[in-house]
This record gives structure tokens, sequence and C-alpha cells, in this order.
């Protein structure tokens, strides 16, 4: 209920008076459809009309000889022990990296929010790793997370016995700390950009009714970051599917169970050419990344407050 | 005698007031030095990998296997042979050597080759996929209408899943097509990928209307009213998008492993992937190399990445 109300809120006061002034003319709507054909004919080409076929292909048995098995070979591959250990490791990578991602990057933006000198360099440096190829990243994690590696060597300074980081239940330590790394930096600059956005008339009259610093935060910059939170956290998402990237390349095809993810299985599935049980998981995966992004569209309709208009 | 109390009860409080001022403000001072050495430590530690990077491109390949030696044998003999040792972060060479650059650049010309096929994908990619992007938000700023958010919304969701998902579709189509094993096959998905139209849309649709409708009044088309008024006004946008299609294609893996069998077209990203377990001093020089297209662009862009993504803020419109 709260949903909608708040929804027409926002879309009348554009379209209404706008259609009342100059209606638009088919020919002007033939125009601005042909702006969007060369992106929607390749958009229906190269994932849509396909996505439709995986999804045929996720209810039949074999594709040479087609017969209709329905929901049979999702069946399977939720049965299966090395899909459900990918399922569940990437959940619990995402679960803890993509917080984590969120919550570091907003305390970084405010760090370098105040009046600290440096500031440009220091953002230079959090984005440098977007810089570095992905090859690089791998080579360094290695030197760093080897059995002889430079964290051992250092952690032994304290009396921290060796780790095989890679190849133990610490491995999941070592992706998380890599995601981090890669993601902290552009996190921390689209906080920083919405920082720079709240009016500032209303943070000098919070200060002047002698606000403190952590109401002026809870009060009034969360309600404004709540937009880029939202996006931050989605992108945080999509990322935290990419840096399979790295994770792959670092741990090859059968890694040691703690850091088996979706990669690896989709990858060695893909290797066999098995399309039925690949078009079903890839359906799977699919349908929870809906269901995730739906939650946080709903939280922020929920929490957020709409300052943008 | 009691407006003589109350002026020294003011002077009084008034040189509290002062004191407590000094102090806050010192306290503020202190405040900021110690943010500025936890920021700077962190940064530093952020920058690393990078100098590292750098550093040990500039090593012998004799001065790397001294450093690295052990780590990297041991996977190659199975045995771990030099446990006493312990591995060297160097970030000077004891000789500044060029002779990996030497090796990369005259030696052996199939880095350079494997470089040119990286160009050859990402450029074609980063520019059609802009073009396509900018055409398709603007349409969807203009004249929205419900079939269109309806649209919109589906390449939301399209943006939002993570390769693994549409590797499968796009392995189909390009089966259908017959352009596995060429480029196209990593093109076409790329250009039409809905990363681009999103963001641009966000951007876009901030831009107010009274600025397109005047000149439409003034007697522009629509043509006119996208290139002449909408895409100046995009320039930051156009600018972040590009640094980010551009970084994410040029250090892509899978779809090259994937959908081009020939190991002769990968790009240099797949091909560093595979001398990391060989000569690593290379691997370094390499990557550096690889390094000074993202680096570039990144110094000449930043401030448009920053000033791009301020208005993309929001991720519904």
């Amino acid at each position: 209920m709260k949903l909608s109300i708040k929804k027409k809120k926002q879309s009348e006061p554009q379209k209404t008076p706008r259609r009342q002034k100059n209606p638009v003319s088919w020919k002007e709507r033939l125009i601005s459809a042909s702006f969007l054909a060369p992106s929607l004919i390749g958009v229906m080409a190269f994932f849509i009309l396909p996505f439709l076929v995986v999804i045929y292909y996720s209810m039949i048995d074999n594709p040479i000889n087609p017969s209709f098995v329905f929901l049979q070979n999702f069946v399977n591959v939720l049965n299966n022990t090395a899909f459900q250990k990918a399922a569940s490791n990437t959940l619990q990578f995402s679960l803890v990296a993509v917080p984590l991602a969120v919550l570091l990057s907003l305390g970084l933006a405010l760090l370098l929010n105040s009046k600290i000198p440096f500031r440009s360099q220091f953002r230079t440096f959090f984005l440098s790793p977007m810089m570095v190829p992905v090859a690089s990243v791998v080579l360094i994690w290695q030197v760093l997370f080897h059995y002889n590696g430079v964290v051992n060597d250092f952690l032994g300074n304290f009396g921290v016995q060796a780790i095989d980081w890679l190849k133990s239940e610490h491995g999941k330590i070592v992706l998380v700390l890599l995601f981090l790394w890669k993601n902290l930096g552009y996190n921390m600059i689209l906080f920083m950009a919405a920082l720079g956005n709240i009016p500032q008339d209303i943070l000098e009259v919070a200060r002047l009714d002698t606000s403190s610093a952590a109401q002026i935060f809870v009060r009034i910059k969360i309600r404004y970051l709540s937009p880029t939170l939202l996006f931050v956290t989605i992108f945080s998402l999509i990322n935290s599917f990419k840096v399979f990237r790295e994770i792959y390349l670092l741990t090859n095809d059968y890694p040691y169970d703690s850091v088996y993810m979706l990669q690896h299985f989709m990858n060695n599935t893909f290797d066999n050419l098995d399309y039925q049980k690949l078009s079903a998981a890839a359906i799977i995966m699919a349908v929870v990344i809906v269901v995730l992004i739906g939650i946080l569209f709903v939280a922020e309709d929920r929490f957020g407050k709409d300052v943008e208009g | 005698m009691s407006k003589k109390n109350h002026t020294a009860n003011e002077e009084k409080i008034l040189v509290r007031k002062t004191a407590r001022r000094a102090r806050r403000l010192r306290a503020e001072k202190v405040r900021l030095v110690l943010i500025t050495v936890f920021a700077a430590f962190f940064a530093i530690l952020f920058l690393l990998p990078t100098v590292l990077t750098l550093a040990n491109s500039f090593m012998s390949s004799s001065e790397i296997l001294a450093n690295y030696g052990k780590i990297f044998s041991t996977t190659s003999t199975g045995g771990k042979v030099y446990i006493a040792e312990k591995v060297n972060l160097k970030f000077i060479p004891d000789m500044v050597s060029f002779s990996q650059y030497v090796t990369v650049l005259f030696k052996s010309p199939e880095y350079l080759l494997k470089f040119w096929n990286s160009v050859i994908l990402v450029v074609p990619i980063v520019g059609f996929q802009l073009l396509v992007a900018s055409l398709a938000a603007y349409s969807f700023t203009r004249y929205r209408g419900r079939f269109k958010e309806v649209i919109f919304f589906l390449y939301t969701i399209l943006m939002l899943m993570p390769y693994q998902v549409t590797l499968v579709p796009n392995y189909l189509v390009s089966g259908w097509l017959h352009i596995l094993n060429t480029n196209w096959a990593i093109w076409l998905p790329g250009i039409f990928s809905p990363f681009g139209v999103f963001l641009l849309t966000k951007f876009m649709r901030r831009i107010p209307v009274s600025v397109m409708e005047a000149a439409k009044i003034d007697g522009a088309g629509e043509w006119q009213i996208f290139s002449r008024i909408c895409m100046p006004l995009c320039k930051g946008a156009l600018y972040s998008i590009a640094i980010l299609v551009f970084i994410d294609y040029w250090n892509m893996v899978e779809q090259p492993l994937i959908l081009l069998s020939d190991a002769e077209m990968h790009p240099l990203s797949v091909f560093l992937s595979k001398i990391n377990k060989g000569e690593i001093g290379l691997a370094f020089a390499v990557a550096t190399i690889y390094m000074i297209p993202s680096l570039l662009i990144f110094l000449y862009g930043e401030d448009y990445l920053v000033e791009g993504i301020t208005y993309a803020g929001g991720i519904k419109g």
C-alpha cells in the first residue's frame, strides 16, 4: 500500500502536465523508437531470445531427441552436491563481502570527506586496484598468501603458525580481502559524490541546532545517501560475481572445498557440454539474483527517503 | 554593584568560552592528523600491488628468482624444497634492468601480437557500446511510456545478471550465427551489453525536460536535440562509462576462453594468466605494459569518473 502511494507521487508531476501541454504525435513516437531500435534488436538477439531457449533447454532431457521433463533438471541440479557446495560458498562469500564492501567504503568516504591534506592523491591510490591487470593481481596474491608467502612470514614474527591459505578453510578470508581491495575505491568515490550532493544549508541548520555528528549522520546523511547505498550494494553484488575471474585463476579448476564457487561449477559443466544442467543452474542463479534485487528495492522504498524527486 | 558583578561574570564566561574553543580547535587538529595518518596507511596499502608490479618489472630474472624462486618452484616440483628461505617483497631493484622489457618488446613478438589482439577486441566494444547506448538512453529519456518502462526494467535485470548466466545464451547465439571463434563473438554481446544504456539513461533523466523542449520549440529535430544538446551535456557520464567498460573488457578472461577456441586470437589478459606459471619476471613486465592504457585513461579521465557519477546516484527512476 505504502509502496504504491509513493510511486504515484513520484511519477504524477512529471507525466500529466507534459502530456496535456503537447501530446506526443505518432511521428515523434516512431523517431524515438528508432533511437531505441539498434540496442533493442541487439539485446533481443543476444540476451533475451537465447535466454528463452535456455529456459527451453532446462526443461528437456536431451537436445537431440528432446522430450519434456519439466522441472526434473532443476531437481537434479539442486540435488547435485557440487552445486550445493558451490552455491553455499558463493552465497556465504556474497553475504560477507558485499555488506563489508558497502560499510567500509562508506567509512572511507566519510574519512576522506573531512578536510585532510592529499585528499585527491588518496582517492587515486584507492582507485589504483582498478587498473592492475587480473593476472598480476593473481600473481601478487599468490606471493602474499602462498604457504611460504609474505603473510605467513609476517605472522610468523608473532608466533602464528604458517597456514596454507588457499588450501584451507581460511581461503574465504583471502577471497574477501581480494574483493575488498579491488572494489572499495570505486564504491568510495560513489559515496563521496553523494556526500558532496547533500545540501549544505541543511547540514548547517542541523549544526546550529547543536546536533551531534552522530545525529547528523543518522538523521540526515544516511537519508540522502540511501539511493547511493542501494546503488553501491547492487554494484558490489554484480562485482562479487565478477571477482570469480580472479578466484578462478587463483585456484584453478578443482580447488579446495572452501573456495569452490559457482564459477567453477559452471565452467566444469560447460567443459562437459551438459546443456541441461548448465541451463537449469543459470536459471536458478538468475532467479536468486532477481529475488535479491527485489528485496533491496523494497527495502529502499521502505527506509529510504526519496530526495531525488 | 550588581551591574559590575554582572560584567565580571560575563567576562569570566567569555574567558572560559575562548579557552573551550581553543581546546576544541586543538582537538580538531589532532583528529585531522589522526585521520590523515589512518587514510594514508590504507591508501598506500591499496597502492602497493601496483607499485610492486612496476618495481619488479625492472628487475633481472635472476633477481626475481632470488626473491620469489621458492614460491614458484614449489608449484613446479611439487615438494616444498626451499622452506628455510624467506620471500622478499622488494620494491627497489638492486640494479635497474630492462632485460625483461627487451625480451617482451623485441625478442618475442607474441606479446605484442596479443596486446594488439586486446586492442582489436576492446576498442570497438567501448566505441560502439557508447554509441548504441546513448541512442537507446535518449529514447528511454524522451517520451516515456509504459511499454518503454517495461523494457527498461528488463534492461536493468539483464545488467545485473552475472556473466555465468549470460554465458550460455551468448554461446548459443554465437553458434547459430556461425561466429564462434571469430572476434564477432566477443564484439557483438559486448556492444549490446545493457550496462551503458542503464547508466546513461539514469544520467539523461536528470537533464531538465525544459532544456530539450526549448530546443524543439526553436525548430530542432530529434537528431539535432540528441547530438547538439543531449550529448554535450552527457560528456562526463560518457567518459566515466567508457572508463568502466574499457577496464572491464580489457581484463576479460572468461569470454575469450569460451568463445575463442583459437589461442592465437586470445587477448593479452588471457595470455598473461598463462605465463604467470612460467617466467614471472616476464609476467611483471608484460603486466606493466598492459597497465599503461588503463593508466593513461585513468589519469586523463579520473575527474570525469568522479563527476560523471555524481548524477547517477540512484538506481531507480
